[in-house]
This record gives structure tokens, C-alpha cells and sequence, in this order.
């Protein structure tokens, strides 16, 4: 089965906040070569936009990983405010 | 509300819930709050939990909780690209009493939750903890948004990523102690079910792998049978899927897409998928003045390659948790010294003695050998039996010939393995 992660994610139901819950301090990864983040994140929500790399909180699956799996500590992370973000039907 | 709770849970998983029934149980004045809508919105796990701990806390519970199946077959393979080896043990002595169950957390969560309001406990879901409330050096309460609660005890149950245990300066967050999990739910009929996996109904299996389904990154793939879907997923430590350069969402597809597997899910329908980081070897301290940490917060789990006991842990520590509460509160002392009787609970209890009995196996389950050499060495092993083309050779022959150059090796992961696991 091969699904592509915006199809997976749209299987998902998620209550998304105006509020960010994750911060990036982008300033950050651009001293960062590696860019771990493109590959860990289960959603895949760190991508590179011309250079840069943007974070997409809408997605997110609040697993935590990038809370202390990013090398340079560029993450600032929390959860949703209470009600919002992912909510499992099956989990 | 303006009232003073004698403990306040923060996290509606099973250690909160688990706590939360032992205190209301007992007439204590409890609350529950949960950032998910309802409780289990939030939380995942592969689908196995071991009945143990919850059959002392509600015996017989697998007559109203909404469990999926009775495990009764449990499988171990080896994968290497092309082939498998798999290690198939089934047992009906497991069904009765239950052994274990495959289970939906967000349904089996929120009827646990349930049993601790029925108890007495009160629930408030839709509230995010902000922060701990702080009086004279020592927990006295809980901050959401503009709200401030106070209680004799806090218990953080706030699950792997425990914000509230790194408040109160108990966890530290490491790479290397965490594994990431992604799964995905896949329907099918009951009966495809069954068939696939040789099962009686209401009977259940239990499938791990390991090998090129990680792509020789440490931890493993499984397989769990829920009434009428599948629970398939991932896990590989996070440190070393960094230095993999591998992408944590290709591990997943490329394991669909392994012939072993795609055969069992042919058909089948994805309905969710789900991620969530495991603290595989994340120790965090269990008390505070007044606090207590409790289930995955606490980094209570146990890998013993065959057996994972995460949601076990998590309901044992949260009764614990609550007796220990019940205790301070009878001498009206809520410091460290006092709720350190939760530790000593948790070291009398299979909780902290399986952890000291498994605390060597983290560290073995991260030799890449096991994900990369022993899979392959299986698979070939197998090839050479199976495969018919001129004279044949004894097993103990082919046996030395496909292990030439590596022999020491294996014997010292042997003794390792043994001493570990």
C-alpha cells in the first residue's frame, strides 16, 4: 500500500488552533547541515522551502519527537491549547 | 472552583485513570483533567495490554471493558529482503485466565476514565496543564490559563513527553533513551481476520519482526489483531534513525510493501494512522514535595525483546501512586520523604523489579547486529535447508558454514542476549 502522508493525515481528524504550539527558531537551522527534522518527524510536517526550513503545526501528531530529537535545540515545543489539535478514533 | 482537591491528576490515560479509581475508591475529593476532548484522544500504543495489573484493580475486567482480543498466538520474524523466518507459538493455556489483550486506546481509555467518575472522581477534559503551582519550594497545585487549582498531592500522568516531571525538574529529555512509534490502523472483516492469521474468534495474535523492516536501525515492526482491523506499525530508536539518514514515514511504507507483509494486509482499508515517541530507557524521578510521576511520565516500561509492558506499568504505578497518597494523606505530610513510600510500592511490586530485572536489555537492544546480521544469517540458514539442488548437507554443517568468521561474535552476543533478556 503506498499512501502518500498528506493522504494519511487527511484520514485523521484534528481540531487546529490559530495558536502555534510548536515554534521554530529558524535562525537556527540554517547553521544546522544535517536537518535531522526532514526525517524524523512522523508526519512530516519540517520541509525546506527555498533554503529555509518551515514548520507546519497543522498535521502535527503530537508524538514529541522533535521536542528533543533536533540536534540544535531550535524547537520550542508544547502541546495544543486543551480541546485542540489531533484527536484518535482508534489510537 | 475555589475548592481544594486532595489530588489532582493531570492526564486521563491509564495511569491517571488508574489512580484516579484507587483515590475515589477510597473517598478521596479527586480531579482528573485531560488536554484530549475525551480521554484517549490523544494517546497511543502498538495494541497489546498484558491483563495482570488490571485484573487487581478490576477483576474480570474483560467483561465490560471494550478489549479487541484475547492474544493467543504469538509471533516472532525475522526478515530479511526477500525472505522470513517466523518463530509461531500458540497457546490456549493464554485465554483462560486472560494473558493479554489487543486493545484501541481511545476507546478503552475513555471507558477506564469512565470507571474512575463512576467512582467518584471528577473528569474535566478540554483543559491543558500549563504549569505546576508552586508554594514554599513544594507542589501545591496546578496552572490552566488564568485558572489556578490547588491540591494536597499533584500525579503527573501526562504520558512520554511529560512537561509537568520537567517542571518540577525531574526529566531530562535525551534522544538515545526514546524510540519513535508510527502505526496504522487497517480494517478488515472478523473472518479475514481469523483467516489470515489462523485464529478462533475472540482469539487474538501478536506478531513482532525484526530485520530489513527497519532497515537494520534498532527496534522492530508488529502486528496486532483487533476485532476487525489490524494494528501495524514501527518503532526504531530515534538516535539512530538520525544517523540512518533514513525518513521515519519510508520505514513505514517500506514495510507495507515487504512481500511478508503485503500478503496480510492485501484489501484491507488504512483508517488512521498515528505516531507517538516511546521512553525506552527515559528514567525520571518519581517524587517531589508534592508530586508523584507515575506510568509512561515516569519512563516506567519494560522491553524484554518478546514481552513490551508499558500500559501495565502505567496502571500498576498509578495504583501505587494512589496508596502512597492515601498514606500522606493520613499523617498530613505531603514532602519527599513522605511520598517516597510510592517508590518503595513500586520496588515491592513487579513495576521497579522487572525494571531492575530488564535494566540491561535497552542497552543490548541496541546492537545492530540483531536488526542486521542475525535476520539475515536466520533467512539464509533456512535458504540453504529448504533449497534442493544436488547433494544435501546436515543441518550442523550448513549451520558452521554460514556462520564462518563471525563465531566469537555470536557467542558473545549470546552470553550478552542471555544475560539481558
Amino acid at each position: 500500500m503506498n499512501i502518500s502522508i498528506e493522504d494519511q493525515l487527511g484520514l485523521i481528524s484534528f481540531e487546529v488552533d490559530k495558536e502555534k504550539h510548536i515554534k521554530v527558531e529558524t535562525s537556527i537551522c540554517r547553521q544546522c547541515v544535517d536537518k535531522p527534522c526532514l526525517r524524523f518527524c512522523p508526519s512530516k510536517r519540517f520541509t525546506l522551502e527555498k533554503g529555509e526550513i518551515v514548520h507546519n503545526y497543522e498535521g502535527c501528531l503530537e508524538c514529541g519527537s522533535c521536542k528533543f530529537a533536533c540536534p540544535k535545540g531550535a524547537v520550542d515545543f508544547s502541546y495544543p491549547r486543551g480541546g485542540y489539535g489531533v484527536y484518535y478514533k482508534y489510537g | 472552583m475555589s475548592e481544594k482537591f486532595d489530588a489532582i491528576i493531570v492526564g486521563a490515560g491509564p495511569a491517571g485513570s488508574a489512580a484516579a479509581y484507587s483515590l475515589a475508591k477510597m473517598g478521596f475529593n479527586v480531579l482528573m483533567v485531560e488536554r484530549g476532548k475525551y480521554p484517549g484522544a490523544k494517546n497511543v500504543m502498538g495494541g497489546r495490554m498484558y491483563a495482570y495489573a488490571l485484573n487487581r484493580l478490576i477483576p474480570d475486567f474483560w467483561k465490560e471493558a471494550p478489549v479487541e482480543r484475547c492474544v493467543t498466538r504469538e509471533k516472532l520474524t525475522l526478515l530479511s529482503e526477500k525472505s522470513s523466518v517466523t518463530l509461531d507459538f500458540q497457546d490456549n493455556e493464554l485465554l483462560e485466565p486472560p494473558n493479554s489483550f489487543t486493545i484501541l486506546r481511545a476507546k478503552f481509555d475513555q471507558w477506564f476514565a469512565n470507571k474512575a467518575v463512576e467512582a467518584g472522581a471528577t473528569l474535566i477534559p478540554n483543559i491543558r496543564v500549563d504549569d505546576l503551582l508552586w508554594k514554599d519550594k513544594r507542589v501545591v497545585g496546578i496552572v490552566a490559563g488564568t485558572d489556578k487549582l490547588e491540591a494536597n498531592v499533584v500525579i503527573a500522568a501526562d504520558g512520554a513527553v511529560s512537561l509537568m516531571a520537567e517542571k518540577a525538574g525531574l526529566k531530562k529529555f535525551l534522544a538515545k533513551e526514546f524510540a519513535i512509534g508510527m502505526k496504522e490502523i487497517i480494517e478488515f472483516s472478523g473472518k479475514t481476520i481469523e483467516d489470515r492469521f489462523n485464529l478462533a474468534s475472540e482469539e487474538g495474535a501478536a506478531q513482532l519482526f525484526i530485520g530489513q523492516c527497519t532497515k537494520q536501525i534498532p527496534g522492530g515492526a508488529f502486528i496486532y489483531t483487533n476485532k476487525t482491523s489490524l494494528s501495524l506499525g514501527i518503532v526504531v530508536y530515534i538516535n539512530q534513525l538520525i544517523e540512518s539518514k533514513v525518513e521515519a514515514y519510508e520505514l513505514m511504507r517500506e514495510f507495507n510493501s515487504n512481500p511478508a507483509i503485503a500478503k496480510l494486509i492485501a484489501g484491507g482499508k488504512i483508517v488512521e494512522y498515528s505516531a507517538h515517541v516511546i521512553p525506552e530507557s527515559s528514567r525520571t524521578g518519581l517524587f517531589t514535595d508534592g508530586l508523584l510521576v507515575v506510568g509512561d511520565a515516569a519512563g516506567l516500561l519494560v522491553n524484554s525483546g518478546i514481552t513490551l509492558m508499558g500500559m501495565d506499568m502505567a496502571i500498576a504505578s498509578g495504583m501505587a501512586a494512589a496508596e502512597a497518597v492515601k498514606i500522606a494523606i493520613g499523617k498530613n505530610d505531603f514532602l519527599k520523604k513522605s511520598l517516597s513510600y510510592y517508590e518503595y510500592l513500586l520496588k515491592n511490586d513487579f513495576v521497579l523489579a522487572d525494571m531492575h530485572t530488564f535494566k540491561r536489555s535497552p542497552k543490548f537492544l541496541q546492537n545492530t547486529r540483531l536488526y542486521s546480521l542475525y535476520p539475515e544469517l536466520a533467512c539464509k540458514l533456512f535458504h540453504r535447508l529448504a533449497l534442493v539442488k544436488g547433494p544435501k548437507k546436515r543441518l550442523f554443517d550448513e549451520f558452521l558454514e554460514e556462520t564462518k568468521g563471525k563465531k566469537i561474535q555470536i557467542i558473545r552476543d549470546l552470553i550478552k542476549g542471555l544475560r539481558s533478556l
